[in-house]
């Protein structure tokens, strides 16, 4: 057992935290979180500099690296901001799923354009009325010659606005027993037939407004089906697996970020005489921050850890997950908590480190998903 | 069997307040919450409806109602969902200094446009290094012949972009014990000297202009201090009770509406197999947890309430029932969100807007931990 990051993840993480502090503007941030923006160029800035797709092959520009390596970039990220971290993270969102199981003249026209944060991807799972359930889909996609006819709706789909391309899933086989008979489609921005919702007002995560797309006979090239026919829905699974790690690492930051911007304010505000860092109520509420810290930090560099050495399970992934978010919600409540009248006004950001922190807990599956996904798991078949 | 004893009469002002409330405030709600302010002319509707002050003397244009119509109110309007009107802070909070302390002649002069709604209120404490700790506090007001020179910063002053009228706290720089240095004073919109600050951005109560306050050699007539010189604190112990359990009012009515509203939609939504999400094991479980605790909630809460109007000091229950009930809201706020799912993330789900609004109130008059303090303290600990 070794616990030490090695040379090169120290360096990696010593970037990603001046590329953090020189480019993240917390007016900026403030000001486009209200209209639901992302800061211009960023993209661009942080593809060129190789934090996008920096768990991607060097032969698509990425940094050839794993996801313990996405983890120390998205922690750091977050911990400088969770709205612009969490965007940043997701500005490839879906991208792996194109990466694991793509065609090779897909994989080539698209993915070295989104590493190098040239275009933006996005991912449609969900549709209405059904929540977080994907054992069946109406979105279809039907054959016709060398084309698939794709037709549906999809909701709550992060930046669908800004995003150039979406991953799709839909049902390609209509006979199949749910969850069979489902494949992915990569469908790009200017497909014809394809419309994007006025993106709802996001209550957090507010670089990333999810918007409903509506796909009205978008016709896709043959090429476009991501993996065999019939694979959709493993494959999204393997895919969320892949993602809740990610989601784990950028909540630990959001959770590290909270925890740095109340520790500094405990030890320089004075009520009652003393320094709030004197009180033990206060000195135990940063005890109780810290540990939940490194609990969910260990755990998802552990799952990052797994997944890069091919062995990680769902119910690892959807732990760490569901112990991150749930550490990050708490944690920067507790912030908010000890800044006060502060920790409540926009300008001293610990509310939104809150919202966000609430956002990654629902999205990909609230709590309860999680642990349907842990129970499998950990039960197994019953006889 | 209901613990208050609410009677046909304030059934029906509970009714005809719903009624108001449904045509007259609820529609403007999200157009407010855009805004971040709400018009003055929504207050004046609800004063002309009689809806603002209901206990005050009917010599002043009152309906000298008890304390169950001030609970009635903070009640249905915690259910418009939206704080901006914040009539509990004005009518049952603020003016109800006035009424205890004021003279005849400042009675006279406020009290009718505070209950037609023509006087909106705010009360000034806080400042930029004084929250929990009033003591702390650096504003000072200083004689200068028949006139008193306010000078210092106030913050987080709910009305404040609105208020026509606001209560400060301020102290004689010549005391030098700080308890009775304080004393409160009245200070009049248009005043030169008094100038309003930056109109604060915030995680929820986005219709509520909270707002910094400024006060520079800002001089009003002597008569203007309300009650008695440096009796600012003993007033303030005195009213701090009933605002904290006004509080608590306001965040189990909170939690019992976000819980409706969860309800409703785990009932009316269902999985792709169309089964509703209320018919989950651990979406029932879930709802009867929370359910248990608003009920437990409510049950400690309207004994508090009989035990405040029956004019008990339940200054302890009431510390355990404020930072109990707005812990309570953030709680079942984050489960209810659970419960929608990635629904849940967006503004469009009824409970987000509560999720951020509830957020404050485990700090606003008196943060939770000095909740806690003050009960420690008064139980001998």
């Amino acid at each position: 057992m070794d616990f030490k990051l090695t040379k090169s993840q120290k360096e990696i993480q010593k970037a990603a935290w001046e590329f953090a502090r020189g480019e993240f503007d917390k007016e900026i941030i403030i000001e486009l979180s209200k209209i639901q923006k992302i800061p211009d160029k960023i993209t661009a800035k942080a593809g060129e500099l190789g934090f996008i797709g920096i768990h991607f092959p060097e032969t698509y520009n990425g940094g050839g690296m794993g996801l313990v390596e996405y983890a120390l970039v998205a922690e750091t990220f977050c911990r400088k901001d969770s709205t612009l971290g969490t965007a940043l993270m997701f500005c490839a969102y879906g991208t792996e799923c194109l990466l694991r199981n793509g065609d090779n003249t897909l994989k080539d026209t698209f993915l070295p354009d989104i590493v190098d944060g040239q275009l933006t991807s996005t991912a449609a799972f969900l549709e209405p009325g059904q929540g977080n359930d994907l054992s069946k889909m109406s979105t279809r996609a039907e054959k016709d010659g060398d084309h698939w006819i794709i037709t549906g709706k999809k909701v709550l789909v992060p930046a669908a606005p800004t995003a150039d391309v979406c991953i799709v899933l839909c049902q390609t086989d209509a006979d199949a027993a749910p969850p069979a008979g489902m494949s992915l489609f990569l469908v790009e921005k200017g497909n014809k037939g394809l419309s994007i919702d006025h993106p709802r007002q996001n209550m957090g995560g507010r670089m990333l407004p999810l918007a409903d797309i509506t796909l009205d006979h978008v016709s896709v090239p043959e090429n476009t089906l991501i993996g065999k026919a019939g694979s959709g829905y493993r494959l999204t699974q393997q895919f969320f697996m892949e993602n809740r790690i990610q989601i784990a690492a950028q909540a630990v930051g959001t959770a590290q970020g909270a925890f740095d911007r109340a520790l500094d304010y405990v030890k320089q505000r004075e009520q009652f005489g003393k320094k709030l860092a004197r009180f033990q109520v206060t000195r135990h509420k940063l005890a109780d921050m810290a540990s939940k810290i490194a609990a969910a930090r260990y755990l998802t560099y552990y799952a990052a850890w797994c997944f890069d050495h091919k062995t990680i399970e769902p119910h690892l992934a959807a732990m760490a997950k569901m112990t991150a978010t749930r550490a990050a919600l708490e944690v920067s409540d507790e912030a908010v908590q000890l800044l006060g009248g502060y920790g409540y006004m926009t300008e001293y950001e610990v509310e939104h480190f809150y919202r966000d922190a609430k956002t990654a807990e629902l999205f990909q599956g609230p709590p309860a998903v999680q642990k349907d996904i842990i129970a499998d798991g950990i039960i197994g078949k019953l006889k | 069997m209901e613990i208050l004893h609410y009677t046909d009469a304030h059934r029906d002002f509970r009714e005809r307040l719903r009624t108001f409330l449904a045509e007259e405030i609820t529609p403007h709600v999200d157009q407010w919450e855009a805004d971040h302010i709400v018009p003055k002319t929504a207050w004046q509707k609800m004063g002309a409806a009689g809806f603002l002050c209901t206990w005050a003397a009917p010599e002043y244009g009152g309906m000298g109602g008890d304390f169950l119509y001030s609970v009635i109110c903070a009640e249905e309007m915690a259910r418009t969902n939206h704080t901006g009107l914040c009539s509990m802070l004005h009518s049952d909070i603020i003016v109800p200094y006035i009424d205890a302390f004021g003279t005849d002649a400042q009675k006279k002069k406020y009290l009718p446009g505070c209950i037609s709604g023509d006087m909106i209120t705010a009360v000034a404490m806080t400042e930029p290094d004084a929250g929990s700790d009033l003591a702390g506090m650096q504003a000072t007001a200083e004689k200068d012949g028949d006139e008193i020179i306010i000078n210092g910063s106030k913050t987080f002053i709910s009305n404040g972009i609105n208020a026509d009228l606001v209560i400060v706290a301020a102290k004689n720089p010549a005391e030098e014990n700080p308890y009775q240095a304080v004393s409160l004073y009245i200070v009049e919109d248009g005043t030169p000297g008094f100038k309003r600050g930056r109109h604060l951005d915030k995680m929820g109560f986005f219709s509520q202009d909270t707002a910094e306050l400024f006060f520079n050699d800002c001089r009003i007539p002597a008569e203007n201090i309300l009650g008695q010189e440096g009796m600012g604190f003993i007033m303030l112990m005195e009213k701090l009770q009933q605002e904290r359990l006004m509080c608590a009012i306001g965040a189990q009515a909170a939690a019992e509406l976000m819980l409706e509203l969860t309800i409703d939609y785990c009932k009316s939504h269902t999985d792709a197999a169309g089964k509703p999400i209320s018919k989950s094991q651990a979406a029932q479980f879930a709802i009867v947890e929370m359910m248990t605790d608003v009920k437990v909630g409510r049950a400690f809460l309207d004994k508090l309430i009989g035990s405040h109007a029956a004019g008990e000091n339940v200054v302890v229950e009431t510390s355990m029932a404020k930072y109990w009930t707005t812990d309570l809201d953030k709680k079942i706020a984050s489960r209810c969100l659970d419960l929608f799912g990635d629904f849940g993330i967006t503004e469009d789900c009824p409970v987000a807007r509560g999720f951020r609004d509830v957020r404050v109130m485990s700090i606003f008059a008196g943060t939770n931990e000095v909740m806690k303090g003050i009960a420690a303290k008064f139980m001998g600990l």
